[in-house]
């Protein structure tokens, strides 16, 4: 799932919680059903909360990675 | 006709479905604001229904002239780093804002402001508590806009029945 295309890239990278996670929930409204997001972070609690939302929201968390501190999220909408 | 009666009950089934979440914000400084709109922002990304019940030092959140005045209390605040019994000296309730409203900055935390804003957009409710302006003489036109309506201790304890999540901060 690591070579998963995005058909978006959200850039959180600097923004603490719960910054990540409404700009993800913002980002998401502008995709169409079954496009993929990406979202990159640098605050070490989005490893949990993006999980977290997405879970709750039903969209599909495809994949997560880790680079040196930064946190890389691919999600599909629902 | 029958299109239209099927989507109003969907659109009831759905509400239903949804997680409900009620917090009472009864403190007006800033370390007591952010936690409440941290967690009503994020629910509300999280597709939960949210309710802000807004009560005593919290109605300032709502007062338009002390929204944007905030401050975090110096004195009997056991978290500062100092004796606080040095936070009655004059200067020290300023300064410990300043302080704060630097390292919300720097930390990439939103204003309260765009947490209201931010709030508002993800369908949050904010609840004035009326017998609260009864008691410190706020009127209507005195509350920011975003205020949905002014609610006494029954509504919030309807509101709340309903809720899986409820909290006094």
């Amino acid at each position: 799932m690591g070579d998963t295309k995005p058909d978006e890239t959200l850039d959180c990278r600097g923004l603490m919680c719960p910054m990540p996670v409404l700009k993800t929930k913002q980002a998401i409204e502008k995709l169409e059903p079954g496009q993929v997001l990406e979202v990159i972070t640098t605050d070490s609690g989005s490893k949990v909360d993006i999980p977290a939302w997405a879970k709750s929201t039903g969209n599909e968390l495809l994949s997560m990675k880790d680079e040196e501190g930064v946190h890389k999220f691919y999600i599909r909408k629902k | 006709m029958a299109q239209e009666v099927k989507a109003v009950v969907e659109e009831a089934e759905k509400k239903k479905q949804k997680k409900r979440i009620v917090i009472i914000c009864s403190k007006g400084t800033l370390d007591m604001v952010y936690p409440p709109f941290i967690l009503a922002t994020t629910a509300a990304a999280m597709d939960f229904d949210v309710h802000m019940y807004f009560t005593f030092w919290g109605m300032d959140v709502l007062n338009k002239k002390k929204v944007d005045n905030l401050k975090i209390a110096a004195v009997g605040n056991p978290g500062m780093p100092m004796p606080t019994i040095l936070g009655i000296l004059p200067g020290m309730t300023n300064m410990a804002t300043w302080m704060m409203k630097k390292q919300i900055k720097q930390g990439g935390f939103p204003e309260i402001k765009e947490l209201i804003k931010t709030a508002k957009e993800g369908g949050v409710k904010f609840h004035a508590c009326e017998p609260t302006m009864n008691v410190m003489g706020i009127k209507k036109e005195e509350l920011i806009d975003e205020v949905d309506d002014i609610i006494g201790a029954a509504a919030y304890l309807e509101l709340a029945s309903e809720a899986d999540i409820t909290l006094f901060v």
